[in-house]
């Protein structure tokens, strides 16, 4: 991909990813001196949400176990509300399924109480305890030997892909601009602007906002830091077949104890079953690979935790890497003499707390002196095209069909992707540059048969689509 | 003003237009059923043939040795002339809700169609399971591909695949990938086979070998896949050692493994077969669920297409008995796969369903067994035994007289159909 950057922009974004392009929509929403906010962002992979952000969990979490008065706590509450009004607005498939956590042992049913004070103290009232009946009465499916829960009814589970696509297609509708497969080298903050090299160029801004992810300390050395070190955290995950959907319809979440935090099962707003994640500190910050020992360790928990799971094909498995770092909490900064913030060590909940994140990202440029005003007259939330499974999908919406053919003719036969869908993703103002990123906007592709009837069709309209 | 689905009656819902749907339909118009709808969600019906390039189609149904693509086009031919009404790239998405035969909901650019049927069809074939239910670990580059997936890529989209394959697995439908692979200028450096034998059945086969040369890993497995955005390498465990070897290369193609396309089998709720998860029928290939009946390798995950089209062609005589309003049979009993059989074809012994198609038990066997003994049990006692003259092989279908279950008792317990080694 060939791109020639602007020269002179007011904030460059590093970092495509959840964080960045929520940033960037925020920023991008802003006036100063009666002037739109110039925002660009620049992302090193060649599609958004790329790295960390496609590959996790999908849960919007409440934030009831996060630790109470760190910044995460705070950001995780307020971004759970925020991405819960705006994916209505733009059409991100969120159902709200409730989670219950399981205790299995005694140390852990220990810990629920304890749990339950935390959420309160997180100021999230509506977790309670339920009893094991309850608890089979919740999951009938569930494995032998839970002896009691606290349920959490408001995790919800998200599509991480859609988010990320309507951050990024809003920032670009409010004018901001996208460079992508570009990697920044060098940072170099002068007295009245910063240069921002590039393998594509240069760029000189205002201001720079890194959120880079698991490259963040690296960028964050470059300004001449030395705060934090990202230490790559593997998780990997399995997906199961749709036909499993009805093993489970609440996220089961398990109970963090001082051995670690557990294996999670959970439905996924594509209808599948979601069991996961290892954790495994790999030292390549670009290892997403699966290994042997994930799966033999993920069946092996998902064979306690829901048996007949594993009578099911699994249709994905795939490897998320998270940003963890020395720190407790998110390292969030901001240098006004640099003119620079960092949101550091931004780890697996991200996602929920993406929208909070853009919204401090304001405030410390505020706080900095930045006379930031809210625009008027921006255009309204891009409505993304739906993907989940309990939203009405082209393929059965007669009035879409009778508009537009194209809409009834099923390419990808397992999860009824369309050709209308597919010419859309191909037309949109972030298109696809890979099977892969055709995927996450379609779901092309990503069902039981992996491409075995529409594989070939898939890559033939994706190579049509992209000359 | 919003679109309303439209909706319509049929006599049969045929579900999938390759051999054994087709057929099925042909035969039903023949028996003087009027209304017979096919639906194939492909935009040209006649199934996996299609995209096979080898000769060797029709041989038991037809006396021709056809390629795919010919044979498909034959039996499309065919039923469009006996007055069937073949809606292509037109999809059965759901079953809607109600008690009885099931109504379908069909997706096509035309719109969305509610059909209910007088009788349905299962008729959904078979895939091979890719690299996911595999669970085969590593990086999740492009160039990894099933042999479906690399046929309709090189046979009906003329694209490139890699230069270097591996091939897994060394059943016929493996030298079949191979085939494809050089006609796309792709060697193949390696074949890889968890058996310790390799099984060349056929005459074409044993010749690809010999020609071909192609270099055999047996007894090991995949363990890995390595490369991020194409692959690099795989690499190789041997069962005996544990030994880890790496081969480099570009594309892998994962090749048998065949389990039936049943979602919709599935979604109603049928009572499945053993070892494989598609709808277990009786000889007259009636499922569980009255009025809906299945033929062809959604029962038997995979015969060849002329054994699915005779199924297709015997299932019609139940069809039309039900439209007829026969009696519905009994519960009956059910046959499962014993020593050496992953599963057994039809799974159901019912009085009055008469016998199997072609008079065939069909059997997918788990390892090599040269000289065969059949044993049928029943409640622990042996029913009839015999040995055949054929070899078992994993890979392609052991047929054996289904006069041999028949001497099974209709008030018994399970009947176990097993091998032995002469």
């Amino acid at each position: 991909m060939t791109q020639t950057l602007p020269e002179r922009v007011d904030v460059v974004v590093i970092g495509g990813g959840v964080v960045g392009c929520a940033v960037a929509r925020e920023l991008a929403g802003q006036e100063v001196d009666g002037r739109a906010l110039d925002v660009l962002i620049v992302e090193a992979r060649r599609d958004v949400g790329d790295g960390t952000s496609k590959a996790n969990t999908a849960i919007l979490h409440t934030g009831f176990d996060a630790t109470p008065g760190t910044l995460e706590s705070l950001l995780v509450a307020r971004g759970y509300d925020l991405l819960g009004e705006y994916a209505q607005a733009a059409g991100i498939p969120v159902e709200r399924t409730g989670a219950i956590l399981v205790a299995w042992t005694d140390d852990q049913l220990e810990t629920l109480p304890k749990l339950l004070a935390k959420a309160r103290e997180n100021g999230y009232d509506a977790a309670h305890l339920v009893t094991v009946d309850d608890v089979y009465a919740m999951v009938p499916a569930l494995g032998p030997g839970a002896l009691g829960g606290l349920a959490v009814p408001g995790e919800s589970i998200i599509c991480p892909w859609t988010t990320v696509l309507a951050y990024a297609t809003d920032a670009l509708a409010r004018g901001a601009r996208l460079a992508r497969d570009l990697r920044v080298v060098d940072v170099r903050p002068g007295p009245a602007d910063t240069e921002v090299v590039t393998t594509a160029g240069r760029v000189r801004t205002s201001w720079v906002v890194n959120a880079a992810g698991l490259g963040g300390d690296e960028i964050d050395r470059m300004l001449g830091h030395d705060r934090f070190t990202v230490v790559a955290r593997r998780g990997e995950l399995l997906v199961f077949d749709k036909l499993a959907r009805p093993l489970v319809d609440v996220i089961v979440l398990p109970v963090p104890t001082a051995k670690g935090k557990g294996v999670l099962v959970s439905p996924t707003v594509f209808g599948n079953v979601m069991l996961g994640p290892t954790a495994e500190e790999v030292p390549d910050r670009t290892d997403t690979s699966t290994s042997e020992a994930g799966f033999d360790f993920l069946l092996g928990h998902g064979s306690r935790l829901l048996p007949a799971l594993l009578d099911h094909d699994v249709t994905a498995a795939y490897a998320g890497l998270r940003a963890a770092t020395e720190h407790a909490d998110y390292v969030v900064d901001v240098d006004e003499a640099q003119r620079y913030v960092l949101l550091g060590g931004i780890r697996s909940t991200g996602l929920t707390a993406s929208m909070a994140l853009a919204e401090h990202t304001v405030a410390l440029l505020r706080g900095s002196g930045v006379d930031l005003r809210p625009r008027a007259g921006l255009p309204p939330a891009s409505r993304m095209p739906n993907i989940g499974e309990a939203f009405p999908r082209p393929y059965r919406d007669a009035s879409r069909i009778a508009a537009d053919p194209a809409y009834g003719r099923i390419v990808c036969f397992c999860e009824r992707a369309t050709r209308g869908e597919i010419r859309d993703a191909l037309a949109s103002p972030i298109p696809p540059v890979d099977l892969d990123g055709l995927r996450r906007r379609t779901r092309a592709m990503m069902g039981r048969c992996q491409g075995f009837a529409c594989g070939a069709e898939v890559s033939s309209l994706l190579e049509a689509g992209r000359a | 003003m919003p679109e309303t689905p439209r909706s319509e009656a049929c006599d049969v819902l045929v579900v999938g237009g390759g051999p054994a749907g087709l057929a099925a339909a042909t035969t039903l118009r023949a028996r003087g059923v009027e209304r017979v709808v096919v639906v194939e969600r492909e935009v040209v019906a006649g199934g996996v043939p299609r995209h096979c390039a080898h000769p060797g189609f029709g041989l038991r149904d037809r006396h021709r040795a056809w390629s795919g693509p010919t044979y498909a086009r034959h039996l499309v031919e065919e039923a469009l002339s006996a007055g069937i009404d073949l809606r292509t790239s037109t999809m059965v998405t759901d079953w809607a809700d109600g008690t009885g035969v099931p109504a379908a909901w069909t997706t096509s650019p035309i719109g969305r169609v509610r059909i209910d049927p007088l009788a349905v069809v299962l008729a959904t074939g078979a895939r091979e399971r890719p690299r996911t239910a595999r669970m085969i670990p590593g990086d999740r580059p492009d160039g990894v591909y099933t042999t479906g997936q690399l046929q309709n890529l090189v046979h009906l989209h003329g694209r490139s695949v890699g230069s270097r394959a591996v091939v897994v697995g060394s059943a016929p439908v493996a030298w079949s990938a191979v085939l494809t692979l050089r006609e796309a200028g792709c060697r193949t450096v390696l074949m890889v086979t968890d058996a310790d034998r390799v099984d060349v059945p056929s005459v074409a086969a044993a010749a690809a070998q010999v020609l071909l040369r192609v270099p055999v890993a047996r007894s090991a497995e995949v363990v890995r896949i390595d490369g991020r955005d194409r692959v690099q390498s795989v690499r190789l465990r041997h069962r005996a050692t544990g030994r880890v070897a790496s081969v480099p290369c570009d594309t892998v193609v994962l090749t048998g493994d065949w389990t039936p396309e049943s979602e919709l089998a599935r979604r109603l709720g049928l009572d499945l077969a053993d070892g494989t998860p598609g709808p277990v029928v009786d000889a007259a290939l009636r499922t569980s669920h009255a009025g809906v009946f299945a033929a062809g390798n959604l029962l038997h995950p995979v015969d060849t297409a002329d054994v699915a089209a005779l199924d297709g062609a015997h299932v019609a005589s139940a069809v039309a008995g039900w439209l007829a309003r026969e009696e519905v049979a009994s519960p009956g009993v059910r046959v499962r796969p014993g020593r050496a059989f992953a599963w057994v074809a039809p799974g159901l012994l019912r009085p009055g369903a008469g016998p199997a198609a072609r008079g065939r038990l069909l059997a997918w066997p788990t390892q090599y067994v040269r000289s065969p003994h059949v044993r049928i049990e029943q409640d622990g006692r042996l029913v009839a035994e015999r040995a055949l003259p054929w070899p078992a092989a994993p890979g392609r279908v052991f047929r054996l007289p289904w006069s041999m279950v028949e001497a099974c008792d209709l008030a018994g317990g399970d009947i176990v159909v097993g091998l032995r080694e002469a």
